[in-house]
């Protein structure tokens, strides 16, 4: 479960940048495939312009690392806030018939967690390459949630029957 | 594990996913158990080639289809056989058996037993979620005997299958329990299964968000367990009069050996024994 951070290295906290990054990414192609297997076009296209950007994302953080080695951490060590990578959206908050305004809420909240990760690195490190980094880090997802809010903002909220199915999945009977 | 295939590096979590797309329903807890198994094979570094999923039937059980290691998905409460079976013939392979509550407690619960019984070197993961998912809605041997639906109105009335006991009093080598919603957490406990030699079984709650809304609720329930794992069994027994089932981690590890086929012991060839019989 969540624990305190103590990242110790720009090398730890560069691999913590590229799980999270990486993370996302990932789970963004599953919740795609989630909502195209579910006839969701609308939103499983938005998941993959969410993926498309963190694809972006990856490769600027693969850019910092450059030829730096990074430490292996296995998947339960790193110093999430929550129990998963920071920008992960939970498998478990998407629903089949979600609407664009869901999806970019979830992205937004886990832009947040991304933000108040590095904000919490940026509270416990000192003075220093680690610190200016984790600054820098935690400045470009403020810049991403103000992105974020920005689109949300353009798209409608859904409707007060969004989840109402009318051929749903029944109890047999 | 009996025998440790030399490790791969550089494989990562998506190089053990198949292009299968998952049928699940969106916000199914299996999609974490899934990324939970891809992440402890990537840790372990193990060959794709070198690993066998095998499963029943329900929902949980499609989950070789989803995976890039060799799979059988079998017929409904036969897994654990199966891959009692393969292991048996193929020591060299790591074994991991996946599925859910009704197969595995129900239709498949003798064999879970014996399983636990005769400490065959495998894992097995139940993705219990208390219901019958894939034939809509029925309850299943760990449903709440409260809980009211229009297959059981009023609810069954009947004590639920307490799976840990029983692996424990059945003689399973290394006894956990994980949470969907913490993947990384249950992808060490499945780490911490395959290491150990032994019939390992680690059980997983697992929400069905379409037949068991309420168990979205699960996230706010869990915790891990306030004590350590435990070689003593009756330790481990103690432990469980007071588990009220949403304690995380590991409860027991034993030190038992791991059944293995007396290859010696077979005197004659198999087709030698053709002959006592009229073909």
């Amino acid at each position: 479960m969540s624990n305190p951070i103590a990242i110790g290295s720009v090398a730890e906290l560069l691999a913590h940048a590229k799980a999270m990054e990486s993370e996302a990414l990932e789970r963004y192609l599953d919740l795609a495939e989630q909502m195209e297997v579910h006839h969701n076009p609308e939103v499983a296209e938005l998941f993959r312009k969410m993926a498309r950007v963190e694809r972006k994302h990856v490769e600027k953080i693969l850019e910092r690392v450059g030829d730096k080695d990074l430490p292996h951490i296995p998947p339960w060590e790193y110093q999430w806030l929550g129990e998963e990578a920071a920008e992960a959206i939970a498998s478990e908050d998407v629903h089949y018939l979600m609407t664009p305004h869901h999806a970019l809420t979830l992205a937004l909240g886990a832009e947040r967690r991304a933000f108040g990760f590095y904000a919490r690195v940026v509270e416990t490190v000192e003075p220093g390459e680690l610190l200016e980094l984790a600054r820098e880090l935690m400045e470009e997802e403020r810049e991403h949630v103000a992105l974020i809010e920005a689109w949300l903002a353009k798209v409608p909220e859904p409707a007060d029957d969004w989840a109402e199915d009318p051929d749903p999945p029944l109890l047999q009977e | 594990m009996t025998s440790s295939p030399a490790p791969i590096p550089g494989l990562t979590a998506r190089d053990y996913k198949s292009e299968v797309k998952p049928v699940w329903c969106p916000g199914c807890g299996d999609f974490s158990v899934l990324s939970a198994i891809t992440k402890a094979l990537a840790e372990l570094k193990l060959p794709p080639e070198k690993v066998s999923v095998i499963s029943g039937i329900g929902c949980s059980s499609r989950m070789p289809a989803y995976l890039n290691s060799y799979g059988f998905h079998g017929v409904h409460g036969r897994a654990v056989a199966l891959a009692t079976g393969l292991k048996l013939s193929r020591p060299d392979l790591t074994v991991l058996v996946t599925g859910g509550d009704g197969d595995g407690f129900s239709i498949g619960g003798n064999h879970f037993l014996h399983a636990c019984r005769r400490n065959v070197d495998m894992t097995y993961i139940v993705m219990d979620n208390q219901v019958y998912g894939m034939t809509k809605g029925q309850p299943s041997p760990t449903t709440a005997p409260d809980w009211d639906s229009a297959l059981s109105p009023g609810g069954t009335g009947l004590r639920p299958f307490h799976p840990l006991v029983i692996a424990l009093a059945s003689g399973a080598n290394f006894i956990a329990r994980g949470f969907s919603g913490d993947p990384n957490g249950t992808a060490r406990l499945i780490v911490d299964a395959i290491r150990t030699p032994g019939f390992s079984f680690v059980e997983v709650l697992s929400p069905c968000v379409t037949f068991r809304e309420d168990q979205r609720g699960w996230k706010k329930i869990v915790r891990p367990a306030p004590v350590d794992p435990t070689e003593d069994i009756g330790r481990a027994a103690r432990r469980l009069m007071t588990d009220d089932g949403f304690n995380l981690g590991i409860l027991y590890t034993g030190k038992r050996k791991p059944y293995q086929l007396r290859l010696d012991a077979v005197e004659e060839e198999p087709a030698a024994l053709e002959t006592q019989f009229v073909v």
